[in-house]
């Protein structure tokens, strides 16, 4: 069907970002085509070792499940997405898809092992959930493809993460936001991964602050260090949530917030965070 | 130009009713809402998915209708406001906006009871900090947020009670 409509056609997952686009102009599709009613698409499923997503299952549903919160920065990110109504209805695909410079869920998902499973005509593709995004607004995606499934997989023993996004108020999209998920064997941090969300064209991955904590005892030092590694791998622009060095200095410091959060989830502690807003 | 599309059959029930409708696609459910069906209460407020005076509860979830194509509800049950009195009676959770002064203009109003409504359904004994989750996504341009807190603890309490 897709092929037959054109690349002027667009799919309708959640809506919750198509449709206010489409109200603006932004958006003007010659066909809508709804998979909301397309059984077997909302799931979220344990095997192997990984987590499997329905491409239509919602934020909400992914708040409330169980599997999801035995990796924290999944419930972090669902449980803070906008609000109650867009979470009942916003998807994880939709999101990937929609490839929003400040969506949540890419800026989360890169720092795990993430694939994104695609639907097309001739079959389908896995390829890695950094390969999918390739600008703002822009993924690998051909008109008549599909996102089928996100898989992550799950994170090994001692390893834990946070994310922690900051906005004006619940229904906006964040002005900056920080994934950090740390891998420690004791007080040593052996692998680290961080992306920043909102201050690019595209989740950032900050692999110099990842580097200045990887094999290091985490300390106030190694921690300005890599808040000054991810102050330098943002690229935001000034605009009416903040100036550019606003959001510099936000990143860093939910950078460091996170970092203390993960580190304290690693060593079992129960910490509740989600977005933060007014 | 887009072309003239047809009508699409829509059935669907609304506060109990069985409705079967003919409806442009394009049309919002809050259009039909208050348009079609004439159903008034669930008010526009900012229409670009910010304020939350167009919830309404879907199959018991909370959505904006503003965001939302009518021939989505298909096969769905959707309770607006005009909905939660029973026989005359005003449903709990309006009388404690009442008791409790929890509007001032009472343009969000409508909104706010629904979420409340979905927050309730789950959560008996919500928290200050729950109820003020539940409602982040509905704006007072009053900013009468105090009461309406006091709202819907008083609402948790006489509900649960009951």
């Amino acid at each position: 069907m897709l092929s037959q409509l054109g690349d002027e056609a667009k799919v309708l997952a959640g809506g919750q970002s198509l449709i206010p686009l489409m109200k603006l102009r932004f958006a003007n599709p010659s066909h809508l085509v709804d998979l909301n009613f397309i059984s077997g698409t909302s799931y979220i499923k344990e095997e192997n070792n990984a987590l499997r997503f329905g491409a239509l299952t919602r934020h909400a549903e992914i708040e409330a499940s169980p599997i999801a919160a035995k990796i924290p920065i999944l419930h972090d990110c669902a449980a803070g997405i906008a609000d109650v109504q867009v979470r009942n209805r916003g998807t994880i695909g939709g999101s990937l898809a929609e490839a929003d410079p400040s969506g949540d869920w890419a800026t989360v998902l890169i720092t795990l092992p993430t694939e994104v499973r695609c639907l097309g005509r001739t079959g389908e593709r896995s390829l890695p959930l950094s390969d999918f995004i390739k600008d703002a607004y822009t993924t690998t995606l051909a008109n008549d493809e599909l996102v089928r499934e996100v898989v992550l997989k799950v994170p090994p023993k001692g390893s834990s993460g946070a994310y922690l996004a900051f906005k004006r108020s619940a229904p906006v999209y964040p002005t900056a936001s920080a994934a950090v998920q740390l891998t420690m064997e004791g007080d040593i941090c052996k692998d680290a991964a961080i992306a920043l969300g909102c201050v690019g064209l595209t989740a950032i991955r900050a692999k110099e602050a990842e580097a200045a904590l990887r094999g290091q005892l985490i300390t106030d030092k190694t921690k300005s260090a890599a808040m000054e590694a991810a102050r330098i791998a943002a690229d935001p622009q000034t605009d009416m949530r903040g100036s550019a060095d606003y959001k510099r200095t936000l990143v860093a410091a939910l950078v460091k917030r996170a970092i203390d959060i993960a580190m304290r989830r690693a060593a079992g502690q129960q910490v509740e965070v989600s977005h933060i807003y007014a | 130009m887009p072309e003239a599309v047809e009508n699409v059959t829509l059935q669907l029930t609304v506060n109990g009713k069985p409705r079967s409708l003919s409806v442009e696609p394009r049309v919002l459910l809050v259009e039909l809402l208050r348009e079609i069906l004439d159903l008034t209460g669930t008010h526009v407020g900012c229409d670009t998915t910010y304020c939350g005076a167009c919830t309404v509860l879907m199959n018991g979830a909370a959505v904006k209708s503003c965001t939302m194509f009518a021939v989505q509800a298909e096969g769905a049950e959707v309770l607006t406001v005009e909905g939660l009195e029973k026989d005359g009676e005003l449903h709990p959770i309006q009388k404690a906006f009442g008791d409790s002064y929890g509007l001032q203009c009472g343009y969000c109003t409508p909104g706010l009871m629904l979420s409340t409504l979905q927050l309730l359904s789950k959560n008996k004994k919500p928290t200050e900090n729950a109820i003020r989750k539940a409602i982040a996504g509905n704006t007072c341009r009053c900013t009468g947020y105090q009461n309406i807190l006091k709202a819907i603890q008083l609402a948790a309490q006489n509900m649960d009670g009951a």
